[in-house]
C-alpha cells in the first residue's frame, strides 16, 4: 500500500493539525487547550523554555504519551487513541531523530537503519545493504562508518546516524529533538546545512524542537513558541517585535540578537 | 505483518529500448523490492550510446532514486556512453544529493578465526580456559583492592562508614527476601521429611528421619539454598544495579567528584549481605525443621514433643553452627561477584545483560565449590 495524500484542498496542505490539546502529569496542566497546524514542506521550530513541555508535545503527537484531550491529526488521521496496525500505518511515514540518537547499541550503523527495511520490505539484503551506505552518505557519514557500533561514534556521528535511520523509510515528516544540543558551533552549523538540504532535496516537512537560535533563524520557516502553556506561532520578525516578556527575552536578548543579526 | 510495500498492480515501470533507458510511474520505497529483482534482471544488450529518460517518473524518493543511479551506473560498467539523465524538475536536487563518488563499503562482519571445525572447538576449550583463568585472576586483585579498603575502614571508622547505605542493603537482601527464602525452605524441609521416612520405613527406622532432616537441613541445605536464592536475587541485583549505574556514566560522575567506588558502592553491600545471609540461613533453617515437622506429624505420625525430643538428642549447638558459619564466606562471595562483574559492564544495553548472566552463575558456581570445600575441611577436623 503506497499511501499518497493527494488531499490539496485549495490552500496550504496541513500535515498536522492539533486542536484543543490538553496534556499533563498528575495535577500538573503542561499544554492548556493548545492550537497548532504544521503545512507541508515547512519546517517549523519549536521553542520554549525549560519544562515548557516541548518534548512532551513531540511525544504527543508521535503517541508516546497520552493526550488528556483534544484531536491530533496527522496525514488526516488521529493519533494519540490510534492502535497497533492504524498507528503503524503513520508509523512508516514519519521519521524520527531522538536527543541522544537512540541507536540500538548492539547493532552497527548499516545494521540500525536496516532494522525498518527489514521490518517492512521485503528487500534482498543487498539492496538494504545499497540503501543503508547511500543514506551514511546522505547524511554526511564515511563509508567506514557503516560497520561501526554505536559506542565507537562521536556525538555528533551518532546524530547523522540517528538521522540516517529516520530517513530509511523515506518518510515525508521528520521530528527532529533537539538536534543540535551537545554539538560544537561547527557541527551545529553543518547539521543546520545537512536538514536544510535534505529538507529541500527529499520534499521532507520538518518539525523541529530546539533550544538553538542560529538553526531558527538558519533553517526554519515559521516558529511556534511555548509560553504560558499555550503555542504561539509566527516568524522571528514578529516575534522580535512581541511583548510577551519570555519571548522578548528569548529574541531580543544578548544571544538573540547575535544569532539574527546576521 | 504490516508492510509499507506496494502488493497491488506494479506502479512502477521501465524499459531498455534501442537507446534510451525509459523508466516512469511511482519510483517510491513501496516498488523498491520488485524492482530491484526486475533491475537485476536486465539485459544491458551491447555497447552503445544511451540516453536515460525518467521525464515520465510521477514520484521519486531516495531509495527510488538509488536504484535509477544503481541502473545507470550499471549499464555504464557494461561499456554504454550514457549521454543523458532526465528527471522531472523537482527531483533534480535529490538525484544530485544521492549521485555521489563514495562506493557502498563491501559487507563485513565480525568473525572469529577461520579453521576447521575439529581445531576451532580445540581453539575454544582453551580459549575459555586462559579467559577463566585470567577472569579468576583479575578477581583475586579485585579481592585484594577490597580487603585493603575494609581494612582502611575498620582503621578509621567514622570517616568511611556509610551506615544508611548498608543498613538499606540489609533491608532489600535481607528483609525482603524472608517471605521466598522461608517458603523454599519449609519445601525443602518437607521433601527431605517425606523421602527420608519413605527410605528408613523399610528397615523400620522412620524415627531416625527426624536425625536426617535436622542434621541434613541445618548442616548444608538451609544455607545452600539461601545463599542461591540470594545468589538469583540479589546478586543480580548488584550486578544490574551497578552496570546501569557505569552506562549512565554516574560512575565516572563518583570517582571525578573524589568519591571512592569501592567504599561507597561495593562496602555497604558486601558488608550488608555479611550481615543479612547468616540471618537469612538460621531463619530457612527453621522454617526447613518446621516444614519437616509438619511432614512428620501428618505423614509418620510423630507428634511435637516427640519429634522435639528426637531432634535434641540428634543434633547439637555445633551442628547448627558448622551450617552458619558459611553464610558469612557465602555472602561474601557473592556480593564480591556482583559487584565486580557490575564494573565490567560495558556502555551498552546488551552488555548490562549479559554481565549480569554471568555474575550469577559465576557466584552461584562458587557457592556451591565452596560448600564442597567445607565439607571436607570439617571431615578432616572431624567436626
Amino acid at each position: 500500500m503506497a499511501p499518497d495524500p493527494k488531499k490539496t484542498g485549495g490552500e496550504k496542505d496541513v500535515i498536522i493539525r492539533i486542536r484543543g490539546l490538553v496534556t499533563g502529569f498528575g495535577s500538573k496542566i503542561v499544554h492548556d487547550h493548545v492550537d497548532l497546524d504544521v503545512y507541508r514542506g515547512e519546517v517549523l521550530g519549536v521553542v520554549g523554555g525549560s519544562g515548557t513541555g516541548k518534548s512532551v508535545l513531540l511525544r504527543t503527537i508521535i503517541g508516546l504519551n497520552k493526550p488528556r484531550e483534544g484531536t491530533i491529526e496527522v496525514f488526516g488521521k488521529r493519533t494519540g487513541y490510534a492502535e497497533g496496525s492504524r498507528m503503524r500505518a503513520l508509523e512508516v511515514r514519519w521519521g524520527i531523530l531522538f536527543q541522544e540518537g537512540a541507536l540500538f547499541s548492539s547493532q552497527t550503523v548499516a545494521e540500525n537503519i536496516q532494522v525498518p527495511l527489514r521490518e517492512y520490505t521485503s528487500m534482498s539484503q543487498e539492496l538494504m545493504d545499497e540503501i543503508a551506505a547511500m543514506k551514511i552518505a546522505m547524511v554526511g557519514l564515511p563509508p567506514d562508518a557503516a560497520g561501526k557500533y554505536p559506542s565507537e561514534l562521536s556525538g555528533g556521528m551518532k546524530k547523522r546516524a540517528g538521522l540516517a535511520r529516520a530517513l530509511a523509510l523515506d518518510p515525508e515528516l521528520l521530528f527532529l529533538d533537539e538536534p543540535t544540543s551537545g554539538l560544537d558551533p561547527i557541527s551545529a552549523n553543518q547539521f543546520d546545512q545537512l536538514i536544510a538540504e535534505l529538507q529541500e532535496s527529499l520534499g521532507l516537512t520538518v518539525f523541529m524542537v530546539t533550544h538553538d537560535l542560529d538553526s531558527l533563524s538558519a533553517i526554519c520557516d515559521r516558529i511556534a513558541v511555548l509560553v504560558d502553556k499555550k503555542i504561539k506561532t509566527g516568524t522571528i520578525a514578529e516575534f522580535r517585535k512581541d511583548t510577551t516578556p519570555w519571548i522578548h527575552d528569548y529574541f531580543s536578548g544578548p544571544r538573540g540578537h547575535a544569532a539574527l543579526a546576521g | 505483518m504490516v508492510s509499507i510495500e506496494n502488493t497491488a498492480e506494479p506502479a512502477a515501470w521501465f524499459k531498455l529500448e534501442r537507446n534510451v533507458f525509459r523508466a516512469g510511474g511511482r519510483w517510491t520505497i513501496a516498488e523498491s523490492a520488485r524492482l530491484d529483482q526486475q533491475l537485476q534482471k536486465l539485459e544491458v544488450g551491447k555497447a552503445q550510446a544511451l540516453t536515460i529518460d525518467g521525464s515520465k517518473i510521477e514520484k521519486l524518493d531516495s531509495t527510488g532514486a538509488w536504484l535509477l543511479l544503481r541502473t545507470a551506473r550499471a549499464l555504464e560498467a557494461a561499456g554504454h556512453q550514457i549521454s543523458s539523465f532526465d528527471v522531472p524538475e523537482r527531483y533534480g536536487a535529490l538525484i544530485r544529493n544521492i549521485d555521489r563518488d563514495d562506493k557502498p563499503e563491501p559487507r563485513r562482519r565480525r568473525r572469529g578465526p577461520r579453521m576447521r571445525p575439529s581445531i576451532y572447538r580445540l581453539y575454544r576449550i582453551g580459549k575459555a580456559t586462559v579467559d577463566a583463568g585470567k577472569q579468576a585472576w583479575r578477581m583475586l586483585g579485585y579481592l585484594g583492592r577490597v580487603t585493603v579498603e575494609t581494612g582502611e575502614m575498620i582503621a578509621a571508622p567514622r570517616k568511611n562508614l556509610r551506615l544508611a547505605a548498608m543498613i538499606n542493603q540489609v533491608e532489600e537482601t535481607g528483609i525482603s527476601a524472608l517471605p521466598i527464602v522461608g517458603l523454599l525452605a519449609f519445601l525443602i524441609g518437607v521433601v527431605v521429611a517425606y523421602q527420608g521416612a519413605d527410605q528408613l520405613k523399610r528397615f523400620g527406622a522412620e524415627v531416625f528421619t527426624i536425625n536426617l532432616l535436622g542434621v541434613g537441613v541445618l548442616r548444608e541445605l538451609g544455607g545452600l539454598v539461601t545463599a542461591i536464592v540470594v545468589a538469583g536475587r540479589s546478586g543480580s541485583a548488584f550486578t544490574a544495579h551497578l552496570g546501569t549505574m557505569r552506562v549512565n556514566q554516574e560512575i565516572d560522575a563518583m570517582q571525578t567528584m573524589g568519591l571512592d567506588t569501592v567504599d561507597t558502592l561495593v562496602l555497604p553491600r558486601i558488608i550488608g549481605l555479611v550481615i543479612s545471609l547468616p540471618l537469612l540461613t538460621f531463619f530457612a533453617d527453621i522454617m526447613g525443621i518446621v516444614g519437616g515437622a509438619t511432614m512428620c506429624y501428618f505423614q509418620l505420625g510423630i507428634d511435637i514433643p516427640s519429634f522435639m525430643r528426637q531432634l535434641n538428642e540428634a543434633i547439637s549447638v555445633s551442628t547448627l553452627m558448622v551450617g552458619l558459619i558459611k553464610a558469612p564466606v557465602f555472602a561474601f562471595v557473592i556480593s564480591l561477584v556482583g559487584c565486580y562483574e557490575g564494573f565490567q559492564v560495558e556502555r551498552n544495553a546488551a552488555s548490562v545483560g549479559l554481565l549480569t548472566t554471568k555474575s550469577v552463575v559465576e557466584s552461584v558456581f562458587l557457592v556451591i565449590v565452596l560448600d564442597a570445600a567445607f565439607s571436607i575441611m570439617f571431615s578432616v577436623l572431624g567436626i
